[in-house]
């Protein structure tokens, strides 16, 4: 082998070595990265890990959103029109955060109960839009308990 | 009358298209001057009848013809005229004729513009962009035709979407589209150059002043929507990645590589497989990104389903490009020769690891991106990639690539001898990690490790280029050369570069400064009250009704204090916009060279109280200034008169037409 081949071989040898670190880097971080997005039913039977960071969704339960004294805590409850479950939030809402509307928040639950803690809370900027998770939710809702379209009245 | 002439002059375009894209092509292979000729005019008249059909659907719009479905879904007589304007690509019809409007612009100039191109080269590109014409006008026309009729005729239009009436987002979308349709003109450079198997030299220095320019539209673009999202969406953030924004970010990616590698085969007729694969991938993603976007697939998968027709005429679209590039790439690139030799340590060494990088990143911006897709696909569960994950990762690459950018200029081609290079940069080193080290200690503001780090890789960019701009002019008298240095063959290029770098060490610092300094603070504030942010007072002076040309608001009144001293009075509004009723947030900001204050209204809360978010945003400003820089860079670099008149210089290995040349090697 000549020096200058050695030499290039060398060169390979690092790229790969340094590519594939980099990858492996990235993919664990992936791995720890993704959120999964669970609906109200799937929190209230217990399939939603407390305490990692999770997405949840669902229709904005109307009469449900109470303001704290502070003016910035708010909580409220979100349903799939067969369970419900309970947010809260400190700040601002999206402007298109309203009863009836579908949202999607992005949080923590509370070890032992069922309290959504929400870091973020998403309402599309389209009032026609519903978030297609919400829209999966209620449609998987509907169909699974045959009573529960009644109490939300809201097609999916 | 008017929308059926637009009508028929998109069907009289896709003739053009199908009459360029054939005969050409054919007449190109089989050497008939005739059909060659016919490049030209054909792309002149699909310019033409696609221009009228784009004035058709203005004019439909200013004049508010809502018997148009298009223009009733998105025009609105109470809309300003410059809106009216806007709103022409202010949905998936509209900005798909306006992809191929620009299409067929960026075909015309290529036509009148390089006419130093020997005529069969260009029938081939005209040729080729044709095809790509065709596919997005039968798209147009067959899925998604903005000329269609509704009746009843609506007595008012349904609006455009509020958000997109800002003067950010009137122009980005042209921008990044430019950008987006630019990549086809490397794209069918590339694809020229393997029917031909000419790969050399020469077709690198056709095709790099048009990479170039639409890279810097792209990045005009980008720029300008991150503006745009800071501006309006009320939220303070410059970058969300958002599976649209990922769509815009990846091509750029790809081009950013793209250029490079074109500049290794043009110096040394080095890497010209990779720089075709490079231009391959650029415009994929470029279409990639146009569909994804457009038909919404990404912010729901479910968009297929609602128009089927559409999600399968972009898929076969999307195959045939793919797949017929790469087939054509693998039949051809085995004899393409390898070119220039060089070193295990060398600029060519340099700008593979800078490749590598981008190419990486774009892969995993690309997994982020479709990761949901896929996982939904398969029915593993319904996830989100948290942005955590992207900004990490680009911590971890970020780095490595600067330390290429500060290395590339000083590095000879071929050739490097590193102790040379080590001792040249010997000042750069102290300098950035002297700097980086201060920056991290408390001293003048609190420290932060990251804000270090980011001072470091800037002054590490900046300190090797003003080494590079010493060495350039040690032989050209001193600054005073400079000027003189600024008209010769090969400054653009050069001057280019500086000028796009020295733009990434400014934006390194903006967003490093931004995450790690912004203060954030959700308050709630009765009239007259006031609270203090980062050493500044703001007052609220309570919140009036206010009435716009088509919107009502809610206007606050918050004066922003230093001292006790007035130093801006701040207006951020609640807007309801009349026709489709959606609450918007308009936020007050105080623009300023080293921070901005940023305050956006909450809701009201009674007794006058608001709720509302104020942010104190160091040094935001300098994000967009580095993008803008970069994008100067790429004006410069594409203005380089080598491009203009060292044309007809020999180059190395211009052989005969139709046979493989083995060029450079």
């Amino acid at each position: 082998m000549t020096p200058k081949r050695r030499k290039r071989l060398i060169l390979i040898a690092l790229m790969v070595a340094g590519v594939g670190v980099a990858i492996a880097v990235a993919l664990k971080a992936f791995n720890e990265n993704l959120m999964f997005f669970y609906t109200p039913s799937a929190v209230a039977g217990g399939e939603a890990p407390a305490g990692h960071l999770i997405r949840v969704g669902g229709l904005v339960t109307n009469g449900s959103v109470k303001r704290q004294a502070d003016g910035l805590t708010v909580t409220f409850d979100i349903t799939d029109n067969a369970e419900t479950i309970t947010v809260q939030y400190t700040g601002i809402l999206p402007d298109l955060f309203r009863e009836g509307q579908g949202i999607v928040a992005r949080g923590r639950l509370q070890n032992g109960s069922n309290l959504f803690v929400a870091e973020e809370v998403l309402a599309k900027h389209d009032e026609k839009y519903m978030p297609p998770e919400v829209a999966d939710a209620l449609k998987s809702a509907h169909k699974s308990s045959a009573d529960g379209a009644a109490t939300g009245g809201v097609t999916p | 009358m008017i929308p059926e002439l637009g009508h028929f002059a998109l069907i009289l375009a896709l003739s053009l298209a199908l009459v360029l894209s054939i005969f050409p092509m054919i007449g190109s292979l089989n050497n008939t001057p005739g059909w060659i000729a016919l490049a030209r005019p054909a792309a002149l008249g699909q310019f033409f009848f696609i221009a009228i059909a784009f004035g058709c659907l203005v004019s439909s719009f200013l004049t508010d013809d809502f018997s148009v479905a298009y223009v009733a879904q998105n025009g609105n007589t109470l809309l300003p005229d410059v809106y009216k304007v806007s709103a022409v690509w202010g949905a998936h019809e509209g900005s798909l004729l306006l992809w191929v409007f620009i299409l067929s612009g960026w075909t015309v100039a290529v036509s009148l513009l390089a006419r130093h191109l020997p005529n069969v080269v260009l029938a081939r590109v005209l040729s080729v962009m044709g095809m790509v014409s065709i596919g997005f006008l039968s798209f147009l026309l067959f899925t998604s035709n903005p000329f269609a009729r509704v009746f009843p005729v609506p007595l008012q239009g349904g609006d455009l979407n509020p958000l997109l009436q800002d003067p950010g987002l009137a122009i980005h979308p042209p921008m990044l589209y430019m950008g987006y349709v630019g990549m086809s003109v490397a794209f069918s450079f590339a694809i020229a150059a393997l029917i031909g198997g000419r790969l050399d030299a020469a077709w690198a220095r056709w095709s790099r002043p048009w990479t170039t320019v639409a890279w810097m539209f792209l990045t005009i673009g980008i720029t300008l929507g991150s503006w745009w999202a800071y501006n309006e969406l009320g939220w303070g953030g410059w970058w969300f990645w958002d599976p649209v924004e990922n769509a815009s970010f990846m091509p750029w990616l790809a081009a950013t590589a793209l250029i490079h590698s074109l500049a290794v085969t043009e110096k040394r007729g080095a890497f010209k497989r990779w720089t075709v694969l490079l231009a391959l991938l650029a415009f994929s993603l470029s279409l990639l990104g146009t569909f994804l976007v457009r038909s919404g697939v990404l912010t729901s998968v479910h968009s297929f389903a609602a128009d089927p027709a559409r999600g399968l005429f972009i898929l076969i679209f999307l195959c045939i490009v793919i797949g017929g590039s790469l087939s054509l790439y693998a039949a051809r690139a085995p004899s393409v020769s390898s070119g220039g030799r060089f070193d295990a340590f060398s600029r060519e060494t340099l700008l593979l690891g800078n490749n590598l990088l981008l190419v990486i990143i774009t892969a995993f911006v690309l997994l982020g991106t479709l990761a949901p897709l896929i996982y939904d696909a398969l029915g593993w569960g319904k996830i989100s990639v948290g942005f955590p994950w992207f900004n990490r990762m680009f911590v971890i690459f970020t780095p490595f690539l600067v330390l290429l950018m500060g290395m590339g200029p000083l590095t000879r081609w071929k050739h490097q001898d590193p102790g040379d290079l080590a001792r040249l940069l010997r000042i750069a080193l102290l300098v950035s990690l002297g700097g980086g080290i201060l920056a991290a200690l408390p001293l003048l503001h609190k420290g932060s490790v990251w804000a270090g780090l980011a001072v470091m890789l800037s002054l590490w960019i900046v300190s090797s280029l003003a080494l590079s701009l010493r060495q350039r002019l040690r032989y050209r008298k001193g600054v005073a050369g400079l000027w003189q240095d600024l008209g010769t063959k090969g400054s653009g290029s050069y001057y280019g570069m500086v000028v796009a770098h020295f733009g990434v060490a400014v934006f390194i610092i903006g967003v490093t400064f931004v995450l790690q300094y912004e203060i954030e603070k959700d308050i709630r504030l009765s009239p007259g009250e006031s609270t203090e942010l980062a050493g500044y007072t703001l007052r609220f002076d309570g919140v009036q009704a206010h009435q716009g040309p088509n919107y009502r608001a809610d206007r606050g009144t918050i004066h922003v204090l230093k001292d006790d001293r007035e130093i801006a009075l701040l207006h951020p509004e609640k807007r309801v916009y009349t026709v489709q009723t959606k609450p918007m947030t308009e936020s007050g900001i105080d623009v300023g060279f080293t921070r901005d204050i940023y305050v956006s209204l909450g809701e009201g809360l009674g007794n006058g109280d608001w709720s509302m978010r104020l942010y104190y945003k160091p040094f935001v400003r300098w994000i967009w200034f580095g993008g803008l820089l970069i994008a100067i860079g790429g004006l410069l670099a594409a203005s380089d008169r080598r491009y203009r008149i060292a044309v007809r210089d020999p180059l190395p290995a211009l052989g005969n037409d139709g046979l493989i040349a083995n060029g450079g090697s």
